[in-house]
């Protein structure tokens, strides 16, 4: 995760980067990237994983504070691969990137003019690099001829109200557009890949994709097109395919496949823009409620962890067992939900079919209510009370059929 | 039957354990399974890192690569491997019995009596999760293709004798993993999940550990405390109390304590190979002894990660035990018997190796196998099993009451009268019943076995909460129906919406009228031959 000390730049939104800053306190912010606001737009509902990204609040670190640390980690031996599959794509001038993608867009293998790979100031500071980027952009698409590759450039993208600095793993252009370019070390094994790792990357890449739509048309001087699915062809805007590059087979030797990404950046578009605007949430927050992490010099937290457990709290989160695999603080918003006999603890699906209940204590009563009658029953009775019907009559079934009570009870 | 299994995961909740999600065991348990609980070298597809494997619960034996980046140490342990799973698979080969079918002459038409053998049991693997299913099936895919050095060309990389064989035997059975109701190869999650609901999601149930602290929880603690326990509990060295099932192992296992001792195997390995090229016969001696004891420290981490696993793996197949076994066990293992007998004879009469990806006509069968072993699936669990039957009944499928009225009556319209007599039902439940639609009347094997008896709906008094049935047939020819061939009033009985025999699909054509749609004819295409050096580093 990409960690620097500067500040939300949106103009407009002094006082907001400032209460955001208050919250965090003096700990270093944590930079939103594709990888959590792709998990964000998976969950748009939860207004606290959007606060305490938007503060740029270390959840791993917040995680732990409460008692229930997150799970996640890389193996040295993922990385390590990672690592050196990449370093295969940059060998040659980056011929095992440049041949695929050629090959892609239609263009001879000799496709004329070397790669031109300008220096994207990779020590700088996020909206430093990021501004780099934008120019170096603009003078790639300048030349519809030159073949220039961005080096993990650096985006910019707003998500409500703050700033997002996002950095893809490489941006091709060529012909006056560009293409965003992901690396993932999982394989293509006879032409297929695990959908959920294809998903997941098609997402990250959207995102890379809406960051350089919505630059591209400030560079034109253009609103950003409403409809998600037109491609804006702006000089310098991207292609809506990314292209995914991956070790082929059991090798190390790369494959790149072509990802229409448009459904994944209607979606993300769609969520991002659905994200109650920050402001809104801040307002609801109690006086003197933060996520302080930092400690004094004797090591004191600032924050007991009871005080941060409070804060947490007062920000209503929006939890599913998904959480788990995608945000640190699921296993402490499991507990939550648990603590609280939410039915969420055992799936979303398990709220469409119990309707309007939604504790486990209020379900279980529905349940155990005698099994309404076939004459008690009219058609006239639908809404709130037919899924609480549904599970009474479920309940009847199944202590029948454990043999928990006696058959002529029923008849 | 998923509201079903929604209100047993509730009760789950509030009970703190493992509620029943069936009443007999629907899964054919073998007297002599294979457990194995495969490692994966993170980071790469298929590479293998250990395996635990074994049919006695107390000598498991376990296999590694030292180094999962060299090939001919994954080579090694994959010969290995093999040296240890084929005897196992193999053994269930010799003892057949011949099953009398009937062939017809292509020529004449005329139908000859044949014998064919069909093996009189079948090998059954267990893995801890589906996970591990799906790294046998890449360890398959990752070895089939091989040559060996009897082959005529065999390239650069030639793998050990068996490895090809062992691919050709893991593809076999994890491909029959994906038909519904077989138990050549199973999850032990899979399993569970079957027959048993939690208080969590189905996504933390994919956590073995986690799923069996449902079922016997420490005194004191709930199910859901005792599965977080086995999820997240660490020891004061940061390490996991309960290793997860894998293939994958915990990234702080390999961080910490993984990645150190391979590095202490490559070192001593390079100093042994170091000394070998000075010539240096003590350092040399010393470096082997180094090179025994880093094998021997990663054999110690890597029992330490396996034995829990293994554990729950046994204590899981104990739990499947206590449960009787379902009434159509014996007809699906069948299936699964003549598919190992199926795959012996392809192994024997020298077919090569399943391919990369089925060809059109391939593709069809099994598509079609597996949507007619799914119904079939469907119809027995519900005969086996009041639970199954009751998710039918739930979903209006299917009803069940107390016979009110038995009323004879005929049909005339024929040379002679046949018995089509009334019998109502009282019941709670609210089928789908149309009026003139076909049900089917469950018999237990005493009320004369499985044979269909068919009805159909005569009239429906949702107010009154009865439904009339004219039955139509499993009366005998007379005029009167045989005596006990229909309920009588006070018996319990149960119809069903659906047939109650898996009906044939409609058959595919032969391969040699395969339309162009599809390819044509297989062969017209030259196959590809597989790679002879595959990348594998």
């Amino acid at each position: 995760m990409n960690v620097s000390t500067n500040v939300p730049s949106s103009g407009h939104a002094e006082p907001l980067a400032q209460r955001l800053a208050e919250l965090r306190g003096p700990a270093p912010q944590r930079s939103l990237n594709a990888r959590s606001l792709a998990a964000l737009a998976a969950n748009p509902g939860c207004h606290r994983r959007a606060v305490l990204d938007a503060a740029g609040v270390d959840k791993s670190a917040l995680a732990a504070r409460l008692g229930r640390p997150a799970p996640f980690g890389q193996s040295p031996f993922a990385i390590a691969r990672g690592v050196i599959f990449e370093s295969r794509l940059k060998a040659d001038d980056y011929a095992a990137l440049l041949e695929p993608l050629r090959a892609h867009l239609g263009v001879p293998a000799d496709g004329g003019a070397p790669v031109q790979v300008p220096d994207l100031l990779h020590r700088s500071g996020p909206a430093v690099r990021a501004d780099r980027t934008v120019e170096a952009l603009a003078r790639a698409a300048a030349d519809p001829d030159a073949w220039t590759l961005l080096d993990h450039p650096m985006l910019r993208l707003d998500v409500a109200g703050g700033t997002a600095y996002l950095e893809p793993d490489a941006v091709v252009v060529h012909g006056g557009r560009c293409t965003v370019v992901e690396i993932k070390s999982f394989p293509v094994l006879d032409g297929g890949a695990d959908p959920a790792k294809v998903g997941a990357a098609a997402r990250q890449a959207a995102v890379y994709v809406l960051a350089l739509q919505q630059a591209a048309a400030a560079l034109a001087g253009r609103p950003l097109a409403t409809d998600p699915y037109t491609e804006q062809r702006l000089p310098g805007s991207p292609r809506s395919s990314v292209l995914l590059v991956c070790p082929k087979d059991f090798g190390n030797r790369p494959t790149a496949v072509a990802v229409d990404v448009r459904r994944e950046l209607a979606t993300t578009r769609r969520q991002l823009g659905q994200m109650t605007g920050i402001g809104r949430l801040l307002a609801e927050l109690p006086a003197g409620a933060d996520f302080d992490l930092a400690a004094d010099e004797d090591g004191v937290p600032t924050r007991s962890a009871e005080e941060l457990a409070a804060s947490v709290e007062a920000v209503p989160a929006a939890y599913g067992p998904d959480c788990l695999s995608t945000c640190e603080l699921g296993f402490h918003c499991r507990a939550r939900a648990r603590c609280g006999d939410r039915v969420e603890q055992l799936g979303r699906g398990v709220r469409g079919e119990l309707g309007s209940i939604r504790t486990v204590t209020q379900a279980l009563a529905a349940a155990a209510t005698e099994a309404v009658t076939a004459e008690a029953t009219t058609d006239a009775e639908t809404g709130p009370d037919e899924a609480a019907e549904r599970l009474a009559y479920a309940a009847a079934l199944r202590a029948e059929a454990l043999g928990r009570i006696p058959v002529a009870g029923r008849a | 039957m998923s509201l079903l299994t929604t209100l047993a995961r509730l009760e789950a909740v509030r009970s703190g354990r493992a509620e029943p999600l069936a009443t007999v065991r629907h899964r054919h348990l073998s007297d002599r399974p294979m457990v194995v609980v495969p490692l994966t070298a993170a980071g790469e597809a298929g590479a293998p890192l250990a395996v635990m494997l074994g049919t006695d619960r107390d000598a498991p034996r376990l296999h590694l690569v030292p180094q999962p980046l060299n090939r001919t140490l994954r080579f090694d342990f994959l010969a290995e491997l093999a040296a240890d799973l084929l005897p196992y698979l193999e053994s269930f080969a010799e003892d057949v019995e011949q099953i009398e079918g009937s062939e017809k002459d292509p020529e004449t038409g005329e139908k000859t009596q044949v014998f064919r053998e069909l093996c009189a049991d079948a090998p059954q693997l267990i893995v801890p999760n589906g996970a591990g299913v799906r790294h046998l099936a890449l360890l398959g895919r990752s070895t089939r293709f091989r040559r060996t050095v009897e082959d005529d060309e065999p390239g650069p990389y030639p793998a050990p004798v068996r490895v090809p064989l062992l691919g050709r035997w893991l593809t076999h059975l994890t491909d029959r993993a994906q038909v519904p109701g077989t138990s050549l190869l199973l999850s032990m999650t899979g399993l569970l999940a079957r027959h048993w609901a939690t208080g969590q999601s189905h996504l933390e149930d994919q956590h073995l550990a986690a799923r069996l602290a449902w079922h016997a929880p420490p005194r004191g603690l709930t199910g859901a405390e005792a599965a977080e326990r086995a999820e997240s509990a660490r020891d004061d060295r940061g390490q996991l109390l309960h290793p997860p099932a894998g293939p994958a192992t915990d990234p702080r296992f390999d961080e910490f304590v993984l990645a150190p001792a391979i590095a202490r195997y490559d070192a001593a390995t390079a100093a042994l190979q170091h000394g070998v090229e000075q010539r240096d016969e003590a350092a040399a001696e010393r470096a082997r002894a180094a090179v025994r004891t880093a094998v021997e420290e990663l054999r110690e981490v890597l029992t330490a990660v396996l034995l829990p696993t293994w554990r729950d793996v046994w204590h899981g197949l104990d739990l499947l035990r206590t449960l009787p076994p379902a009434g159509h066990l014996a007809e699906r293992w069948t299936g699964d018997r003549w598919s190992y007998t199926g795959h012996r004879d392809r192994l024997a009469a020298g077919e090569p190796p399943q391919p990369r990806q089925d060809d059109a006509v391939t593709a069809a069968r099994k598509l079609a196998q597996r949507e007619r072993e799914q119904a079939r699936l469907d119809v027995q669990e519900a005969l086996d099993d009041p639970l199954a039957m009751a998710g039918h009944r739930l979903a209006g499928e299917a009803f069940s009451g107390v016979v009110t009225e038995v009323v004879p009556d005929y049909d005339t319209t024929g040379r002679s009268p046949k018995p089509r007599p009334l019998v109502t039902l009282r019941t709670a439940d609210r089928p789908h019943a149309d009026l003139g639609r076909e049900a089917h009347r469950v018999r237990s094997e005493a009320e004369g076995g499985p044979a269909a008896q068919k009805a159909e709906i005569a009239a429906v008094d949702p107010a009154g909460g009865t439904i009339t049935l004219r039955m139509l047939s499993g009366m005998g020819r007379k005029k009167e129906p045989e005596p006990g061939s229909l309920p009588e009033p006070g018996d319990l009985v149960t119809f069903t919406l659906f047939e109650l025999t898996v009906r044939q699909s409609a058959p595919l054509p032969e391969p040699d009228d395969t339309p162009w749609t599809h390819g044509g004819p297989p062969g017209a295409a030259p196959v590809p031959a597989p790679s002879v050096s595959e990348e594998w580093e």
